[in-house]
């Protein structure tokens, strides 16, 4: 008995090794461990062994019957595995070849410049406000200390619709649409367009995009204004940016300054995209003049604030080194692909 | 403004500061520097030369080899060209290596055998015009002065060793449109002691109250004119220092007197103007308006004609000066000019502005006048006029002077309060720096009273915060430090319109769609363009009175135009197709005098390989996304931009949205489209106000859904809304979805018919529905189809 076993079991391990496909398991098993199969016959006649010989006898064939079944479930998943892996060689594909898209458009880059601006500034707790483009004298001008013939009026060549109706030339007049709204802690910013009697050509355009900012609390600082602007400009740049804040004049803010960033082309050293400088402009800003607030029934001696304009055409040109204006205004779908 | 760098030291002191470190530290100090030039950056190695020998060539019947002593051990032999050469001449010499304008080179070579070291230079040669020299050089090489230094830089003898700054100066600083303006800003940036000296001069005898009377009669244009009279003129150049300092500036020189005016103009920022006595009838000097419609010739020999705003200076008969502006051309000074009258006035800057406008002249006394100067300038300015008379020797000065006051300006005095200042910028700056500041720009503190007495020169420092502008741009805008701010919070959220604009835009792009960017003004014939009726209301437009041209010159009342031109621009640079969209502003008038309605609108334009079906899905995307439910689409025949066969209008319960549609043949062909073109306008905030922002969960059913398919037979013009309308209806709630599955008419139906077919889903909440349940309703819904639109079922 014990002999005919070895003997089964080395047969198996024989028949096993030649087998190389799913049906020659099978085969196998239903040879061996079938109903009718070599070693459930012996194990049927387990009845004729000796009450001692019976349990080692049982044991042995157990052992062999479970480590043959082991060795055929192992073999099988060998067998599907290789079969598996044949069938995905064939399936092999060009990954090369272009993916199936949805060919989505895209936004106007003045509109992604516009977004980004507006992501650091609602960051900073700055809300979006929106205003008019025909716009009353005195919110463009006069309420912004810019009286009638002002010489400030010379620089902003203007359109009229009426003696008192303009299309405005700034942002500017939002600072007072806002203020007379609302009640400080003012921090808003108001992009749109703005207006200026320009012919077209590569670095103007009548019409162009700024983005206002106003902040008007308590207690708010000339230190403040540089931290906000230095912070903005750092987001939107990077953190090895460098600014500079150079006095200038605007009649609606007092102190004014201008703003420029290190040239994020050659880091300040001075090239062609700075002209040299090492610096470029990116926007105007100041401390609203205490007339301003005045004009708008805060009251200055309480409240401070700052405010800043920015060309959203000056930085996207910069942003993407975009060589001439018109190609925002033209809508030249190659020229749109690209952002 | 331009600064010849030279100049800054009759006042002030910046020895061994470049050109560079001054430009900078002016620019952070608040004079913005545009650009340095150096005058003489395009000359190199030119010396003066003495020319010891000249003999003609050898070979040659009008070339001289000459040997010139340069300041060298041993003279160098030049060869030379120039007819006018000659022995003793003290002569330019470009050395060998020398450069000169236009990038020239000079490099020593043999000229028809004979070695040349050099050049001897003609004046143009070096760039140097007439004006700078104050003659006309002959013809061939520059003869130099005979006290001309051998081997010395001929650079130095004409005023090209010099750095001119140009500056940028902003409007509030009429002062600083002047050579001591500049200089007192650049004292007060390089910490420098700053002086003017007093202008001193000898009188000579005479009276001028017996010579001119001068009368303001209107004291508010006129707020000062003050005048002193120079006899014995002799009109002649003016000395090479001055020709230098004027040409340096851009200013040309053209003779004593006139240059003296220019030059004090530049100096002192005071315009000057010189009139010949013999031209002042009954030597009266009124300071009048104009009458209506008067003319008079200025200086540039044309007639101007004025209007009773307009200032003007007069004598007894008429105008001889347009105040502020220009002088007449019957009062100017001639070369036998002997007796000069001088104005040195202060004229109101509006008013001046003003008449500069009208008259289309802007000069440089405009230009000053117009920002506001000083009125007690006029004083200084004369005097250094008349100094300058006698230093050049070309005159005597009257015994006496005019100065007839108008209405002047009261003085300014500001509350000094240092710890509002430096709360204000967030610094900290002691009282004594801030007294130091206001020391260098002349303001005058009194410490006992803190008050601040800003100077005349400067209209721009009214009150505190213009204080606290002097105090930082000294102390440094760069030392200010960067702080955040404190204070209440605020929260950076979009509005709800804001937000649904973005949606829209996202929506858009994810269907393929590119954002534009259009002008918002356009040409009134572009509604002709588009075929709109001269009664509708969108010729209602908003007009701007002073347009760049007709075709920017009204707000636009529809997007149409300006994304049909979008679409013909796009077609005609063979972009294959194009699927665009733009969320701008229409402009409706109001009332006159108000404010126009500016109107947020949404418009689609497409052309390629799109229908009629891609633009609606574009407007169906939105509203799925907006959760807006029940939108109409219904046919519009008499739109004259759109296919009257291929156009609807869209209202959701009744509200009007928008127009989608295909663009009318003529109309595209109107605008270079060579394709169909499809495109939809729609009201932004009618959007909007549609969508629903209160989105509630419907509650998922574990009730199986039945199916049953439809398949009818309609009219061929019978709209498929008109069919789901009555499905919809007859099956009630239970009806969970209706899908159209296709469209068909063809061969197997009859020509006036079509084949429609439908899946719908039946589905109850609370149980599952029964076959029979189903089959009821397929009845129901087939039954009243019938009845209603006469379908049959197929």
């Amino acid at each position: 008995m014990r002999e005919k076993l070895e003997q089964i079991k080395v047969s198996v391990e024989e028949a096993l090794k030649n087998a190389d496909a799913m049906e020659a398991l099978e085969n196998i098993r239903i040879k061996f461990m079938g109903k009718k199969g070599e070693l459930t016959a012996v194990l049927k006649g387990m009845g004729k062994l000796t009450p001692e010989e019976r349990p080692k006898i049982g044991a042995l064939a157990n052992e062999i019957r479970q480590r043959l079944e082991k060795e055929i479930e192992e073999k099988k998943a060998a067998i599907a595995a290789a079969i598996e892996a044949k069938k995905l060689e064939e399936e092999v594909i060009d990954v090369t070849m272009p993916g199936k898209r949805n060919n989505e458009g895209k936004l106007h880059p003045l509109t992604q410049v516009m977004n980004e601006l507006k992501e650091i500034f609602m960051g900073m707790g700055f809300s979006v406000a929106d205003g008019p483009e025909v716009e009353y004298d005195y919110y463009n001008f006069e309420a912004l200390n810019i009286p009638k013939n002002h010489p400030a009026r010379d620089t902003q060549d203007t359109f009229y619709i009426a003696d008192n109706i303009v299309l405005r030339t700034q942002t500017s007049g939002m600072q007072v649409r806002v203020m007379e709204k609302t009640k400080p802690p003012i921090r808003i910013i108001a992009p749109g367009k703005v207006y200026r009697s320009d012919t077209q050509d590569a670095t103007h355009s009548p019409v162009f995009h700024q983005i206002e900012g106003l902040v008007v609390d308590k207690n708010i600082t000339m230190a403040d204004l540089k931290g906000t602007l230095e912070m903005f400009v750092k987001k939107l740049y990077g953190e090895q940016t460098r600014v500079r804040f150079r006095p200038h004049h605007f009649p609606f803010t007092e102190p004014s300054a201008e703003m420029d960033y290190s040239c994020f082309n050659c880091g300040g050293k001075g090239c062609s995209v700075c002209k040299g400088e090492g610096w470029i402009e990116i926007l105007g800003c100041g401390m609203v003049h205490p007339k301003v607030l005045a004009n708008c029934g805060i009251d200055p001696e309480e409240y401070t604030g700052f405010a800043f304009g920015i060309g959203l055409e000056r930085i996207a040109m910069g942003k993407y080194s975009i060589n001439d204006l018109r190609l925002f205004f033209e809508n030249d779908l190659r020229f749109l692909e690209q952002f | 403004m331009d600064l010849p760098m030279s100049w800054l030291s009759d006042y002030t002191d910046i020895t061994g500061v470049s050109p560079k470190e001054y430009a900078d530290k002016l620019t952070m100090s608040g004079s913005k520097v545009e650009g340095v030039t150096d005058l003489g950056a395009d000359i190199d190695k030119v010396v003066v030369g003495e020319v010891l020998t000249c003999e003609m060539h050898p070979d040659s019947d009008h070339l001289h080899v000459c040997m010139v002593n340069v300041g060298e051990d041993e003279p160098i032999q030049i060869v030379c060209g120039a007819p006018n050469v000659a022995v003793g001449q003290k002569v330019p010499v470009a050395l060998n290596g020398a450069t000169l304008p236009g990038g020239v080179k000079i490099k020593k070579g043999k000229l028809r055998g004979v070695m040349s070291n050099g050049m001897i230079c003609a004046a143009d040669e070096m760039g140097i015009e007439s004006s700078r020299l104050g003659y006309e050089p002959e013809y061939g090489i520059l003869v130099l002065p005979e006290d001309a230094v051998i081997g010395s830089d001929v650079k130095d003898l004409y005023g090209l060793n010099e750095n001119v700054v140009e500056f940028e100066i902003t409007s509030n600083r009429p002062d600083c449109f002047s050579i001591i303006g500049l200089a007192r800003e650049t004292a007060a940036t390089f910490k420098k002691p700053f002086n003017v000296p007093e202008p001193t001069f000898t009188e000579a005898g005479g009276n001028i109250n017996d010579m001119i009377k001068v009368t303001l009669f209107d004291k508010d244009k006129c707020t000062r004119y003050s005048s002193r009279v120079v006899k014995n003129v002799k009109i002649g150049p003016s000395p090479k220092w001055m020709r230098e300092r004027l040409e340096a500036c851009g200013v040309r020189a053209i003779n004593n007197i006139v240059d003296i005016t220019n030059y004090v103009l530049l100096e002192y920022g005071q315009p000057m103007h010189a009139f010949d006595i013999r031209d002042l009838n009954g030597g009266q000097i009124n300071v009048r308006r104009a009458s209506e419609g008067e003319v008079i010739k200025t200086l540039d020999e044309q007639d101007r004609t004025l209007t009773a705003d307009d200032l003007v200076i007069a004598d007894a008969e008429r105008a001889v000066a347009i105040a502020g502006v220009m002088g007449g051309f019957n009062s100017e000074i001639k070369d036998d000019t002997t007796t000069v009258v001088f104005e040195s006035a202060m004229f109101d800057a509006a008013s001046v502005r003003l008449t500069a406008q009208r008259v289309g002249l802007r000069t440089e006394a405009s230009s000053r006048y117009e920002k506001g100067l000083d009125y007690n300038n006029t004083i200084p300015a004369l005097n250094r006029a008349c100094q300058l008379v006698q230093e050049l020797g070309c005159g005597e000065i009257v015994q006496g002077f005019i100065d007839e006051l108008g209405n002047v300006p009261g003085p300014i005095e500001i509350k000094f309060r240092p710890e509002k200042i430096n709360a204000f910028l967030g610094t900290d700056v002691s009282v004594e720096e801030m007294q130091k500041i206001f020391a260098a720009l002349e303001i005058k503190v009194d410490m006992d009273s803190m008050m601040l007495y800003p100077p005349s020169f400067r209209p721009d420092l009214q009150a505190e915060a213009d204080i606290a502008e002097e105090v930082a741009r000294f102390y440094g805008y760069d030392i200010i430090p960067t702080t955040l701010m404190s204070g209440a919070a605020t929260s950076g959220i979009l509005t709800p319109e804001q937000k649904t604009e973005r949606d829209i835009a996202a929506i858009l792009t994810s269907q393929g769609m590119y954002e534009i960017y259009t002008y918002t003004f356009q040409s009134p014939s572009m509604l002709d363009k588009l075929n709109i009726p001269a009664d509708s209301p969108l010729r209602e437009q908003v007009k701007i009175t002073n347009p760049l041209g007709e075709d920017t010159s009204v707000m636009r009342t529809t997007m149409t135009g300006s994304m049909l031109e979008t679409l013909g621009r796009n077609f005609n640079y063979r972009n294959k197709s194009a699927k665009l969209f733009e969320i701008g502003r229409v402009y409706i008038p109001t009332t006159p005098g108000q404010l126009p309605d500016e109107k947020p609108t949404l418009m689609l334009g497409m052309y390629g390989d799109v229908d009629f079906y891609d633009i609606k899905g574009a407007v169906e995307e939105i509203f799925e996304r907006l959760h807006i439910k029940d939108a109409d689409f219904e046919r519009v025949t008499d739109n004259p931009v759109y296919h009257p066969g291929r156009t609807a209008k869209i209202s959701v319960k009744g509200k009007y949205i928008g127009i989608i549609g295909e663009v009318h043949p003529a109309v595209a062909r109107g605008f270079e489209i060579g394709t169909k073109a499809y495109i939809g306008e729609l009201d932004f905030n009618a959007i909007f106000n549609a969508a629903n922002h209160d989105v509630k969960y419907t509650q998922l059913t574990r009730f199986p859904a039945v199916t049953r398919d439809f398949s009818i037979l309609v009219d061929k013009l019978t709209p498929v809304a008109a069919i789901e309308k009555v499905m919809k209806k007859a099956g009630g709630k239970l009806l969970s979805k209706l899908e159209l599955s296709d469209v068909y008419t063809g061969k197997q139906i009859a020509k006036n018919k079509k084949s429609v077919m439908y899946k719908a889903e039946f589905k109850a909440p609370d149980r599952s529905l029964t076959g029979e349940e189903a089959d009821n309703l397929h009845a129901k819904i087939v039954k009243n189809l019938a009845k209603e639109l006469d379908a049959e079922l197929r």
